[in-house]
């Protein structure tokens, strides 16, 4: 598949996760949006990783070109997971104080 | 055309439209039903590119441990219910257009792009994306970060707990 098509797919789903950030009140659907736009991103480095391989495997058969890039994407994983269970328990606690998920509630902290 | 090259196609298809749903759905248990099928088309798209291990993991951490955490948390809310206040139009359009010209700008330039052109990633071969083959390189090279990573969810477990008790 040419690599165009998966920049395409990804730019589109990295999109409509930023429109979701712009458009959306409810502060769980923006998180929502945030973790659409991690994926969108960890697709491309997967399909990249797999375009420098085939660049790689035609000078070299036993070639372990994009590996790293794999490893990287497993990373954003592990660090994803961990940022959602705080962010929730952050939504939690907001919507503990003020009985909503509203994100124009958080104009709070201002004063 | 072959067979991958289709069902690239249709999941690229689902994809798009259930990330869409995701943002057109008023009620949020829909939005993280709608983003389930996205991590699925996702997981399907690796599983074309012959990235097994990364396809078994984005389904079990994500579909299967974020999305949960997340319908626990909308339940535990009664979300279901309220309906949400929405944007005033203005705004909406705004984000629309923004998002929009961002879209725009990325595909003029990889579309004039000359190196790119005649770059394809490689289907369904390739044993780079094998368990085996990233373990060794994980606990070899990367042994560091992945330790490291295990003191970040410790403290991501410790901060859930902190923030999350009651006072």
């Amino acid at each position: 598949m040419p690599i165009q098509y998966y920049i395409f797919l990804a730019a589109i789903l990295f999109s409509i996760g930023v429109i979701g950030v712009l458009i959306r009140r409810n502060a769980i659907i923006v998180f929502m949006c945030i973790e659409l736009m991690l994926n969108a991103v960890n697709l491309l480095m997967v399909a990249f990783s797999k375009m420098h391989y085939a660049a790689a495997l035609t000078d070299d058969a036993k070639t372990a070109v994009g590996t790293d890039a794999q490893l990287f994407v497993f990373f954003i994983m592990v660090v994803a997971a961990a940022e959602v269970s705080v962010g929730l328990a952050i939504i939690v606690m907001m919507y503990r104080n003020v009985h909503s998920v509203d994100i124009n509630f958080l104009n709070r902290l201002k004063n | 055309m072959e067979p991958t090259e289709i069902l690239f196609w249709i999941i690229s298809g689902i994809a798009i439209f259930s990330a869409l749903m995701v943002l057109l759905s008023k009620n949020p248990v829909y939005s993280v039903l709608w983003l389930i099928v996205v991590f699925f088309c996702i997981t399907n798209h690796y599983i074309l590119l012959n990235a097994q291990f990364l396809a078994i993991v984005n389904m079990i951490v994500y579909a299967g441990a974020i999305m949960v955490l997340f319908l626990f948390v909308i339940m535990l809310m009664n979300l279901n219910t309220i309906s949400e206040p929405r944007r005033t139009l203005w705004v909406r359009l705004a984000g629309v257009v923004s998002g929009g010209l961002l879209l725009t700008v990325i595909i003029s330039t990889v579309r004039s792009a000359v190196d790119m052109n005649d770059k394809k990633a490689l289907m369904s071969t390739g044993d780079i994306g094998l368990i085996q083959n990233l373990g060794k390189v994980l606990f070899t090279s990367y042994a560091i970060p992945f330790e490291i990573s295990s003191i970040l969810f410790l403290s991501a477990m410790v901060g859930a707990v902190v923030i999350g008790k009651k006072e």
